[in-house]
C-alpha cells in the first residue's frame, strides 16, 4: 500500500502511516482513513453500541476489534475463595460493565474478562499481546490510545460517536494533521527516567503546544530507550495537546512483539518485518514544526499545579504566579496554588504526601514496578503516608512481577498490591484520594479532582513515586542513600 | 444529528484558559450507559466556588459559552458534549479548542467558534449585560453593538452542520470504497487485514 501521491518526496512516518491507510480523499481534504484495530473497554463504548442497535447497525469489522475493562474495576479481589466472580458493588459500575460483557458477544467482537490473567488497562493490554503493530492505525475511547505510537503505531483517542462510526465502519473521516518532531540528542541522567522526560517535553511544549500536530519523538535517547519507555513518553503526547505521538519502529520494538499472542507468525511476520523496516521517517523529510532538548538537561520531574505543564525539577521552587509573563496563566498558577495548598517559593522537596499511587496506563509495566521496587527494597513507607497502593497494568505484568518477587518488596514496604486496572488515575472506582490530600502519582493528570474531588495530584516516574512513600515528602530519588 | 443554524442569546462569560473535559465533567458521571442528564453535573468544581458564574440566574440557560485557549483539553470523553449539551449550550467561543473536544462537539450538534482573544475579550464584556449571535451560515458572531467576527469552519463539518447529516450514514455510503480497501490490504498487508478472528 506504497500510496504514495508523490513519489520520491520524502515523507515522515505519519505520513507514510496516512499515506496507507487512505480509503479515499474529497475535494475537500477530508479523508476516509482505515483503522486497523480498535480497543473497546466499559466507559465510552455503551452509547455506541445502544446507538448501533437503534439503527439497526452491525459491527464492520469484529476481528479487528478487542474489548477489554479496566476504567471502573475496583482493584480489591475479583473472584473469591470458591473462584466465584466477587460482584462490584457500585450499581452503575456494575451495569457498564454488564452492558460491555453482553455487547461484545452481541457484536462478535473478542472479549477479555475482568478476572482473565491478560486482563488489564487497553493501552498495557495492546502492546502486550501483540495486538498494536508498527505502522497501523490504532483507536480507543480513550485519550491516552497515544500510547501506542510507542511501538510505531497511528494511535489516537477518540469520543464515543467515533466509537461508533469506526464499529460500524472500521474507518474514520479525519483531516490529516500537522507533523511535529522532538528531537532528544544526548542521554539521559542518572535516576532520569522517561516520565521525567515526557514531563519535561510538556513543561516545554504547553499544554497546548501539540495541539493539530502528531508529535514524533526522535533522536539517540529515543533510539536507545525501551519499549515500555517509549509507551510512556508516547501515552502522555495528548498532555502536550498532540492527539498521537510516534515512535519509529526499530529492531527494539521488533524484538518486543516477535512472539506475541496476537502479532503476526511466519510468513506474516517476514512480511510485516519488511515493511515495518521501510516505515521511519526518509532523510530530508520535512516537519511542520521542531522542538529541541538536550537530554541532559532534564533533572527528575515533578508537577505542581493542575495542568501537566506545570512542571519543575525536583530541586525547585513552587513558582510565583507574578513569574509568569502572561496575565491569564498568573491568575491559572494562582487558582493552582490555592487549590494545591502550595505557596511560592515553597521547596518541592519540602512538599509532604500521605498518599502514593503506581499505577496507570502510563507507568504500570513490568520495568515501572522494577524500577519502584529497586528504590523500595529493603526499606518501609513513612508513618505519614497513610495509604500506598500498586496496581499492575495487567494480569500478566502482575503475574511477572509476582514471579520476580516484586510483589513481597511492595508489601514489606507498607504497600497495599492490587488487580489491574486505571485504579486511582482517574477517580471512577473505589480508588480515589481524600479531598485535600496530596498524592505522589506516576499517573498522567494532575486536573483539579482527577484522583477524586479535592485530591491533589504531583506527577511523577515510579522511582520517585517511591522514594516520596519512603521520606513521607517529595524527594530526589538520587539522594536517597544506594 | 440536529441541524444547526442561528444560535442567539446569553452568553456565558467563563473565559478560562486550559478547561479539561474532567472539570467539564469529573470520572463520577461517566459511569451513565445513557447520553441525558450530565448537565447536573457539569463544572461542578467550579460551580463549588461561591458566586461562579455558572449558577448566576442571568446566565440560566444560555446557549453560548465563552472560554479561554484550550478548551476541553485532557480526557477524549465525549460526555462533555453531553453535558454541555443537556445545561442547553449549543455554541462554545474560545480562541482554540482542544482536538478530540472539537471532534466530540461537532458530532453532537455544537458549534466550537474559534476566534483571535482580542474578540474573545470583547465578547467577554458584552456578554456580561447582553445577547450574542453566532449565525453559521455567514460564519459570523455578532453583538448588540455592531460587533461583528467572522470565524472559519471545515466545510465538511458545516454541511454535515447545516443540513443535520449522519456521518455514519454517509460513510456507510461509500462501502465500495472501503471494501476495495481491505480487498486491496488483505492481498498487500495480509498481518493486518487477517485481525484477531477467533
Amino acid at each position: 500500500m506504497a500510496n504514495n501521491s508523490n513519489p520520491g518526496k520524502p515523507r515522515t512516518l505519519y505520513e507514510k502511516i496516512w499515506d496507507a491507510h487512505v480509503v479515499e480523499t474529497r475535494e475537500d481534504g477530508t479523508s476516509l482513513i482505515f483503522i486497523d484495530r480498535h480497543l473497546v473497554h466499559e466507559v465510552t463504548s455503551p452509547q455506541a453500541f445502544e446507538s448501533l442497535r437503534m439503527a439497526g447497525r452491525k459491527v464492520r469489522r469484529p476481528d479487528l476489534t478487542l474489548a477489554v475493562p479496566d476504567h471502573n474495576l475496583p482493584t480489591t479481589a475479583r473472584l473469591d475463595a470458591d473462584g466465584k466472580r466477587i460482584p462490584i458493588a457500585d450499581a452503575q459500575s456494575a451495569a457498564q460493565l454488564a452492558a460491555l460483557e453482553a455487547n461484545a458477544p452481541a457484536f462478535g467482537i473478542r472479549y477479555i474478562d475482568a478476572s482473565a490473567a491478560e486482563q488489564g488497562i487497553v493501552h498495557v493490554v495492546g502492546p502486550e499481546q501483540g495486538f498494536s503493530l508498527p505502522g497501523s492505525t490504532i483507536v480507543c475511547g480513550d485519550s491516552h490510545t497515544a500510547a501506542h505510537g510507542g511501538v510505531g503505531a497511528l494511535a489516537f483517542g477518540i469520543g464515543t460517536s467515533e466509537v461508533e462510526h469506526v464499529l460500524a465502519t472500521q474507518t474514520l473521516q479525519l483531516k490529516r494533521s500537522k507533523t511535529l518532531e522532538v528531537v532528544v540528542d544526548g542521554a539521559l541522567g542518572i535516576g532520569v527516567t522517561p516520565k521525567d522526560l515526557i514531563l519535561h517535553i510538556i513543561g516545554e511544549i504547553g499544554t497546548a503546544g501539540g495541539t493539530g500536530y502528531v508529535i514524533e519523538y526522535r533522536g539517540k535517547v529515543f533510539e536507545e530507550m525501551s519499549i515500555e519507555g517509549r509507551l510512556t513518553v508516547c501515552n502522555m503526547s495528548i498532555e502536550a495537546g498532540a492527539r498521537a505521538g510516534l515512535v519509529a519502529p526499530d529492531e527494539k520494538t521488533f524484538a518486543y512483539l516477535a512472539g506475541r499472542p496476537l502479532a503476526p507468525k511466519g510468513a506474516d511476520w517476514d512480511a510485516a518485518l519488511a515493511w515495518w523496516r521501510s516505515l521511519p521517517s526518509d532523510p530530508g523529510a520535512l516537519f511542520d514544526k521542531s522542538v529541541r532538548i538536550d537530554a541532559g538537561d532534564i533533572q527528575p520531574t515533578v508537577t505542581w499545579g493542575t495542568s501537566p505543564e506545570d512542571v519543575v525539577p525536583i530541586g525547585g521552587k513552587v513558582p510565583d504566579p507574578a513569574s509568569f509573563a502572561d496575565p491569564s496563566k498568573q491568575a491559572a498558577a494562582a487558582k493552582s496554588l490555592d487549590y494545591m495548598g502550595l505557596t511560592p517559593g515553597q521547596l518541592l522537596s519540602e512538599v509532604p504526601v500521605e498518599n502514593i499511587f503506581i499505577g496507570s496506563c502510563t507507568n504500570s509495566r513490568i520495568e515501572d514496578l522494577r524500577s519502584a521496587a529497586h528504590v523500595l527494597r529493603g526499606r518501609h513507607k513513612a508513618d505519614t503516608v497513610k495509604w500506598a497502593i500498586v496496581v499492575p497494568g495487567s494480569g500478566l505484568v502482575k503475574m511477572q512481577a509476582e514471579e520476580e518477587g516484586l510483589d513481597k518488596i511492595f508489601t514489606d514496604a507498607g504497600f497495599e498490591w492490587r488487580e489491574p486496572g486505571c485504579s486511582a488515575c482517574l477517580g471512577m472506582n473505589p480508588d480515589k484520594v481524600p479531598p485535600g490530600e496530596r498524592c505522589a502519582s506516576t499517573s498522567n493528570r494532575n486536573f483539579v479532582g482527577r484522583q477524586g474531588p479535592g485530591a491533589r495530584t504531583h506527577l511523577m516516574s515510579p522511582a520517585m513515586a517511591a522514594a516520596a512513600a519512603v521520606a513521607g515528602h517529595l524527594t530526589d530519588v538520587r539522594d536517597l542513600p544506594t | 444529528m440536529n441541524r444547526v443554524s442561528t444560535i442567539s442569546g446569553r452568553a456565558i462569560p467563563f473565559g478560562r484558559k486550559n478547561v479539561d473535559t474532567d472539570v467539564i465533567i469529573a470520572a463520577e458521571w461517566l459511569k451513565t450507559i445513557s447520553r441525558e442528564g450530565l448537565g447536573e453535573g457539569a463544572f461542578a468544581s467550579i460551580r463549588a466556588e461561591p458566586g461562579n458564574i455558572f449558577d448566576e440566574p442571568a446566565f440560566a440557560g444560555a446557549p453560548i459559552l465563552i472560554a479561554g485557549d484550550n478548551f476541553g483539553c485532557g480526557s477524549s470523553r465525549e460526555h462533555a458534549a453531553w453535558a454541555l449539551l443537556d445545561m442547553g449550550i449549543t455554541a462554545v467561543i474560545a480562541p482554540g479548542f482542544s482536538d478530540i473536544f472539537a471532534s466530540n462537539a461537532f458530532k453532537n450538534g455544537i458549534l466550537s467558534v474559534t476566534l483571535p482573544q482580542e474578540q474573545i475579550d470583547r465578547l467577554m464584556e458584552v456578554a456580561q449585560t447582553d445577547p450574542i449571535t453566532v449565525d453559521l451560515e455567514t460564519q459570523t458572531v455578532t453583538t448588540p453593538f455592531q460587533d461583528r467576527f467572522t470565524f472559519e469552519i471545515d466545510p465538511f463539518r458545516k454541511t454535515c452542520l447545516t443540513e443535520g447529516l449522519d456521518e455514519i450514514g454517509l460513510t456507510l455510503a461509500r462501502d465500495e470504497a472501503i471494501g476495495t480497501y481491505e480487498t486491496r490490504q488483505a492481498a498487500q498487508m495480509p498481518w493486518l487485514a487477517k485481525g484477531i478472528a477467533a
